[in-house]
């Protein structure tokens, strides 16, 4: 029997409502005990957790991995090890792979490869409609039996409000979660930035902030009409808070979540052109930045993903509006989450919810929590180590980050998955 | 975040590319302005040409079609005494797979000095910029709807050679704002030379969002815009801007914003008329007054060879930086 305990950790886990000095006791991948062990009970590794916090691994609403048909940008072997170094247990990837997730074949394409190279568990959204082209819906009671925990038509638009309101019912029927991407196409177009100041100075295409909440009260017509449960990813403007406040106050079924760079980019990162800060939805204003903040803070916004999209040079190295959009984030998650905290917004405990408990729920998993006999999935981070990321120490394939200068608080020192160590920092102690 | 450096300064802020006009200061626009006066007679010597730039290669890399633009920077090259190497790549530039940054590479591994660049993508000339050899000057010779500040330099000088100065200046820019790197480099200058009042006039769908921010007055009518303005500058409008809904028709268009004699009178006595050309006549502007006495329409072409001149100059470091004693515009 493997066995294993965490000593003398600040043990945080808003599920059980624990967060105390507690140690945790670990036996064939399961959690066994808290406190004192149980009697006759030999760890036979002990890992000394003074002065770090243990809490359950983080569960990852949206991060693309490249593979398959990608690889030059990432492998299933290089995100996801990117992923456990972020402390993250849990990640959910978007149909849009190559090929789509849209036939229970490519959901165990996936699942084989995981199990041979993946060092997290990875969960799949199935396409919400053929070839995402917004017209055909999938035979989506089949991926939700070959494993698809929700559907989605990933960043590709369905125009046509009949065929979006056929989709919700029929998702709707079986149970399913439904995954958005709220943005009127024809607003947004050809835009790669936000539409304002810095759109106008540096004659880049915008997408106005509206493009987000027209599609956003679209979709909650059409949710209030079909009774689908609906999550909405990464928002990016402020005037779709209100919106979802107010739809939540009515009793929708909906949660939704915000990447983390939108909480701490805005679009005069973008500077002259710094293609890492290329991202859909596009960077928007300081006040959308602090009316998103104000979201996770009254709970209007649910939880925070890293939205991780690596990508290779090339993708970059083009004139903006040429380059792929995306920022390889899995590794900065939990540093920049911690800044929430640093900044009065959340407490840790607060923060540690959104990053654990409130994600495993909307994806409806067996995750982020410690309760006893659950899966041994935890994180163990020193929450005061400073530390910068560096295109040599990012182990993410995609080395398209824009926080590479930021002074980053916050370092994980284990992940643990089913018991087993996958990630060590051995240069904490 | 802190905005990097300033790509187009040396470390003792000399020009080293030529990019945008936005982030220069008033004392680069002068000595340009400055510059400019000094090759303006050259045109007008027997041996049409001086030494500077001898020995130095400069391409034209334009991967947008452009007459003029291009014409003028081979004469500016050419009456410097360097060599010019001329590269047109029609609209599938990359048609052969072959990336800019490729291309970028292999022109330099043919010892360029300088590359003069017109591209379709916003930002093109800043990304030369940033992935060029330390010792190659970059100038943009418009980049997207982003700036085009040597035909702004230009204009800077048509007007200079006008008026007394540009400190009581009122300016109205009119047409296309939207698509215009012309106005937004036009936009930057004028304000960095102090005038008194950029206004810009057009409907709402031909500017930008918060245009104001750029330091502009916002006009929807063109008459009210032009009461007591100094300096007229017309916009070209493309064809194609007929298409997705941003105009109805040429006809409405020239109705509301073409400069006619009529609407020419509303301005002040001595207003000159500007055009960074090539000019649709009856769209945009009667041709009774791209013809008139007060347009100075051909004189921004003559203009173009000595700004492209001074610039090239300066930012191959064959010309002083700064203005060595107070310019009168200043």
């Amino acid at each position: 029997m493997s066995t294993l305990s965490i000593l003398h950790g600040h043990l945080i886990d808003p599920h059980n409502h624990i967060d105390e000095i507690m140690d945790i006791h670990i036996a064939e991948g399961k959690i066994l005990a808290m406190g004192a062990p149980p009697p006759g009970f030999q760890a036979q590794q002990q890992i000394n957790a003074q002065n770090k916090i243990v809490c359950p691994g983080f569960v990852d609403l949206r991060a693309k991995l490249g593979e398959p048909g990608e690889e030059h940008k990432g492998t299933i072997a290089s995100e996801t090890f990117a992923a456990v170094a972020g402390g993250i247990t849990s990640l959910c990837i978007p149909p849009n792979t190559r090929p789509i997730i849209e036939t229970p074949a490519e959901v165990e394409l996936i699942h084989q490869r995981i199990e041979a190279r993946g060092k997290c568990k990875v969960h799949l959204l199935g396409a919400l409609t053929q070839q995402l082209k917004g017209t055909h819906l999938t035979n989506m009671d089949a991926l939700k039996n070959a494993g698809c925990v929700g559907i989605s038509n990933a960043l590709s638009p369905v125009n046509n409000t009949l065929i979006m309101r056929r989709a919700m019912e029929y998702a709707a029927s079986h149970d399913l979660t439904i995954y958005l991407h709220a943005e009127d196409y024809h607003l947004a177009q050809h835009g790669c930035i936000h539409e304002g100041v810095m759109s106008t100075r540096l004659g880049l295409p915008g997408i106005p902030a509206i493009a987000e909440s027209i599609a956003i009260a679209r979709e909650l017509q059409l949710i209030a009409q079909t009774g689908v449960r609906a999550h909405f990813c990464h928002l990016s403007s402020g005037e779709s808070l209100p919106l979802l406040s107010k739809a939540k106050q009515q009793g929708l079924a909906i949660t939704a979540d915000v990447s983390i760079c939108h909480l701490h980019l805005t679009d005069h990162d973008i500077g002259y052109y710094n293609s890492d800060c290329h991202v859909i939805p596009p960077l928007r204003s300081e006040r959308d930045k602090a009316s998103l903040r104000e979201g996770i803070r009254s709970g209007v916004i649910d939880s925070i993903c890293s939205d991780h999209q690596p990508h290779d040079m090339d993708a970059k190295l083009a004139p903006f509006a040429e380059t792929e959009a995306g920022i390889s984030t899995l590794e900065v998650l939990l540093p920049l989450s911690l800044r929430l905290v640093n900044d009065k917004l959340l407490t840790l405990f607060e923060l540690i919810d959104i990053l654990t408990n409130k994600a495993a729920t909307i994806l409806n998993i067996e995750a982020g929590n410690l309760s006893i006999n659950s899966n041994a999935d935890i994180c163990i981070f020193d929450p005061h180590h400073s530390w910068y990321l560096t295109p040599d120490t990012i182990y993410s394939q995609g080395k398209n980050n824009p926080f590479t200068h930021w002074e980053l608080i916050g370092k994980v020192h284990y992940t643990l998955i089913n018991g087993h160590i996958h990630y060590q920092d051995v240069s904490l102690t | 975040m802190i905005a990097e450096h300033n790509l187009q300064l040396d470390p003792q802020k000399n020009l080293h590319h030529f990019l945008s006009i936005e982030g220069l200061s008033r004392k680069h626009l002068t000595s340009i302005l400055e510059a400019t006066h000094s090759f303006t007679n050259v045109a007008e010597q027997s041996v049409k040409k001086v030494p500077l730039l001898r020995g130095k290669t400069i391409v034209n890399l334009f991967f947008e079609p452009s007459t003029r633009t291009r014409n003028t920077f081979e004469l500016a090259a050419k009456r410097l005494s360097a060599d010019v190497l001329n590269i047109d790549i029609n609209t599938s530039a990359t048609s052969k797979g072959e990336s800019l940054l490729d291309m970028l590479h292999n022109l330099e591994a043919m010892h360029c000095d300088m590359f003069i660049i017109r591209h379709a993508y916003s930002g093109a000339a800043h990304f030369m910029a940033q992935h060029v050899a330390p010792h190659i000057s970059v100038i943009n010779a418009g980049d997207g709807c982003h700036e085009h500040p040597t035909q702004a330099m230009l204009d800077m000088f048509t007007i200079m050679q006008h008026k007394s100065g540009f400190a009581l200046l009122k300016v109205a820019i009119v047409g296309d704002i939207l698509h215009s790197r012309v106005a937004r480099s036009q936009i930057h200058a004028l304000n960095i030379l102090g005038v008194e009042e950029v206004r810009v006039v057009a409907p709402k769908t031909l500017l930008p969002t918060a245009v104001e921010t750029l330091g502009v007055h916002v006009y929807h009518h063109l008459d009210a815009a032009l009461q007591d303005v100094d300096v007229i500058i017309m916009l070209r409008l493309q064809h194609e801007r007929m298409q997705g809904a941003l105009l109805p028709s040429q006809g409405e268009y020239f109705k509301n914003y073409g400069l006619t004699e009529q609407r020419l009178a509303l301005a002040k006595s001595d207003a000159i008329v500007m055009h960074p050309g090539p000019i649709n006549r009856g769209v945009e502007i009667a041709s009774s007054i791209a013809d008139g006495t007060q347009s100075v329409i051909l004189q921004q072409v003559t203009y173009g060879i000595a700004t492209r001149m001074a610039i090239m100059s300066m930012t191959l470091g064959r010309m002083p930086n700064h203005s060595s004693h107070p310019s009168t515009t200043e």
